[in-house]
């Protein structure tokens, strides 16, 4: 078995205008959900109380409401899971207090014979777990574009920074459009996106790099054709290894999102999106931006020395 | 010939040596890992402490609080309690596998403050003038449940309980709170009750010069143990809130393990299978090497004293991905360097050295996202965190020279030269003539 991918001749570079519109149009159409639709945010950032329930019997939501009304609480929201929904989830706006959730807890308890889950959200924790997530995101992209651009120079730390804003968007434009629910380890799910998007694309740029110092030891790079055959040649070189990369990493992603428990099932999925975006920005995204603004930064310093020339001439 | 057996069989021998310390200890391993929260069910909850009008939090107000906390926290007898403070006014208290989460979030929260005050709910003696370490459970004569406490002063109780005595019925009793709150509780609305809010209201009909006070009306001895408890554990310097809170069943912690643990074991077969399949000899090395990842990954969280969670496996079987990047990196420069037409051994060579530097840029990047994650992020998304750096640092161990180590043992023994198939390379596509 062997893909043989960079002895084929394939031009990734002649369609990266239809990418380019392509990925606008997902960002836009992310744009619009997220606008409309908003996210479902979960009590881990709206204060609230959570209840996990799990019982032997599969379970209806009028029961579960039964349940709650003999001890006067009513569920804002019911959600049964499990394979014969003998699991559900109870969400109430605004935190119970702690003489309810312990009733409560003690109530299903004895109702189905498995101590529920409860967590409980104040709404200052909330804004200030938002806030810190928020912030933990910039900054670690921050840090990252830092890195690329010592290691690299600053159009590859543009470039990937790019890609990953894209990959965690896209993630977060899912999450709307399904109105999966937003947690802490959803936040994990888009970091450790960012980190694999970041991961493939340096894979990515470190190629090209090697390429064009290769080049740049027999002629210098002048036209676009020259550079976007390096670029080709890069990404057809490490196609392979991005391909069988991604498919391991996905081979556990989805079986934890398959099979795993139901608590990290929108964690592994989240990660699963983003996988795939991942591999899709580093290829048509972010290799290819940094084509078309590194060739308009070799034209510009070249109409520079021209004129200089021009100017010493005169 | 010797040197070529001789390296073989050095490969044989360390992999029945790891075989061996694996199969021994894997078991010893697992059972040391603490699990979370959300894997063995448990509590968690985040107080915040309000100075009581009294001004400013001071550093000791909350290292006071979270010292009693912990003292209650040792009543229960929980074997890993973590009692952590948090930014300057919280403190975050983990009880996993507490099975009376109800007993042990009302003792947590409750201030202990015991006080006695008169009908009209005047303050008489509060909590600071018992002896400390003074209260004991028991029975009194008529074999009921009573706390007995001991004063430091004796003679109070005496002015006190003459003061009282001289009331008339029924205005002589000497009312016993525990957790007085001015605007919620007052001696006339709870007498009434079935259940009042004070633990009891014994009538004071003559002088008691005495230093030790026994309080009666306990429904059990439980209860009267449970009080003396924790009027030992001492009252907290401050009031607390809750303002999170997160409990976790028994059941429901032990089904998430062990779903995910399964999924875990299916998703890492799938990779075993796809390296074995696509790389051929080289994806048998990855397999022995991704096996000695995992087993080194979970030595070294113990070692740290992780806490294993749910996203904590994630990160475990994702760092798996990781460590397969770094394996598939290398043996696609080692087939891109066959292709050129080099020999095996500087195939070997080359490519390991190429990969490398690829692989360093992209981890480092890894971590740097990680590290951002560990310092801002809270309990369950930290521990996903150093579950990533611990997986990224050891991948490096085991991908990069796990591989040159067992790899090279086979390549300089010089029995795989030419044998291009077990590479996955076809021989086809060699350039010769380099």
């Amino acid at each position: 078995m062997d893909f043989n991918i960079a002895d084929k001749n394939i031009d990734l570079i002649k369609h990266r205008k239809t990418y380019f519109t392509f990925t606008m149009l997902i960002v836009l159409a992310g744009a619009v959900l997220l606008s409309t639709l908003g996210l479902n945010l979960g009590i881990d950032f709206e204060s609230g109380t959570r209840v996990d329930l799990m019982a032997e019997e599969p379970l209806t939501e009028e029961e579960i409401e039964n349940e709650l009304a003999e001890i006067g609480l009513a569920a804002d929201d019911i959600t049964l899971a499990g394979e014969n929904n003998e699991q559900a989830s109870v969400q109430f706006i605004g935190d119970l207090d702690q003489e309810e959730s312990l009733e409560l807890q003690g109530h299903f308890d004895e109702a189905f014979g498995h101590e529920p889950n409860i967590s409980t959200v104040s709404p200052q924790i909330g804004r200030e777990l938002a806030i810190n997530a928020l912030i933990a995101t910039g900054l670690a992209s921050l840090g990252i574009v830092i890195y690329v651009a010592i290691r690299f120079e600053f159009l590859y730390g543009l470039a990937a920074i790019t890609a990953l804003l894209y990959d965690a968007f896209f993630v977060i434009s899912v999450f709307s459009l399904m109105q999966l629910e937003i947690n802490i380890p959803f936040i994990a799910a888009v970091l450790t996106v960012i980190g694999y998007s970041i991961n493939d694309t340096i894979v990515t740029f470190d190629r090209i790099r090697e390429n064009v110092r290769k080049e740049e030891q027999e002629k210098n790079i002048e036209d676009f054709d020259q550079l976007a055959g390096i670029v080709n040649k890069s990404l057809l070189q490490t196609l392979t290894r991005s391909i069988n990369t991604v498919l391991t990493v996905l081979f556990a992603a989805v079986a934890i999102w398959l099979l795993g428990s139901e608590a990290i099932t929108s964690f592994a999925f989240a990660i699963v999106i983003g996988l795939v975006a991942g591999t899709y920005s580093s290829l048509f995204v972010a290799a290819q931006l940094w084509l078309v603004w590194k060739n308009k930064h070799i034209q510009k310093q070249r109409e520079k020395l021209e004129a200089e020339v021009e100017g010493s001439e005169s | 010939m010797g040197k070529k057996w001789g390296r073989i069989g050095a490969f044989f021998a360390i992999i029945i040596a790891l075989g061996i310390l694996i199969s021994q200890t894997a078991f010893d391993v697992a059972r040391g890992t603490n699990l979370g929260l959300d894997l063995q069910g448990g509590f968690e909850v985040l107080y915040e402490l309000d100075p009581d009008g009294e001004g400013e939090l001071t550093e000791e107000d909350i290292q006071a609080t979270a010292s009693a906390l912990s003292e209650r926290v040792d009543v229960l007898g929980v074997s890993e309690p973590s009692i952590t403070v948090e930014g300057e006014d919280r403190i975050r208290v983990q009880l996993p596998g507490v099975e009376e989460q109800e007993e042990a979030r009302e003792l947590l929260s409750t201030e202990a403050e015991l006080s006695f005050r008169d009908v009209d709910d005047e303050l008489m003696l509060t909590g600071e003038d018992l002896e400390q370490g003074g209260a004991s459970a028991g029975f009194d004569e008529a074999n009921q449940p009573m706390v007995q406490v001991t004063l430091q002063d004796g003679e109070l109780f005496g002015e006190i309980t003459t003061e009282i005595s001289q009331r008339p019925e029924p205005e002589n009793l000497l009312v016993i709170w525990l957790d007085y709150d001015e605007d919620e509780h007052s001696f006339y609305e709870e007498v009434n009750e079935p259940d009042p809010a004070f633990i009891s209201a014994p009538q004071v009909s003559e002088p008691l010069p005495t230093d030790t006070v026994s309080i009666e009306g306990m429904g059990s001895l439980e209860e009267a143990e449970f009080l003396a408890e924790m009027l030992n554990a001492g009252s907290l310097p401050v009031e607390i809130e809750e303002i999170y809170s997160n409990t976790v069943g028994a059941s429901l912690g032990e089904q998430a393990l062990e779903q995910t643990l399964f999924a875990g074991m299916i998703g890492v077969a799938l990779i075993f299978l796809y390296m074995l399949a696509y790389y051929r000899f080289m994806g048998v090395i990855a397999t022995l090497t991704l096996a000695v990842y995992i087993y080194l990954v979970m030595i070294l969280f113990n070692s740290i004293q992780g806490v294993l969670t749910l996203p904590g496996i994630a990160a475990l079987i994702l760092g798996v991905g990781m460590a397969v990047d770094a394996n598939i990196l290398t043996y696609e420069r080692i087939k891109e360097e066959l292709k050129d037409g080099r020999s095996m051994k500087s195939a070997f060579k080359l490519g390991s050295r190429r990969a490398l530097g690829t692989i360093i840029d992209a981890n480092i990047t890894t971590i740097i996202a990680a590290a951002v994650l560990f310092y801002f992020g809270t309990s369950a998304v930290q521990g996903f965190a150093v579950m990533l750096i611990v997986s990224i640092l050891t991948s490096f161990i085991t991908a990069v020279y796990g591989t040159r180590l067992l790899l090279g043992l086979w390549i300089n023994s010089r029995s795989l030269n030419r044998k291009y198939w077990l590479f996955g390379v076809k021989e086809r596509d060699v350039r010769r003539g380099l």
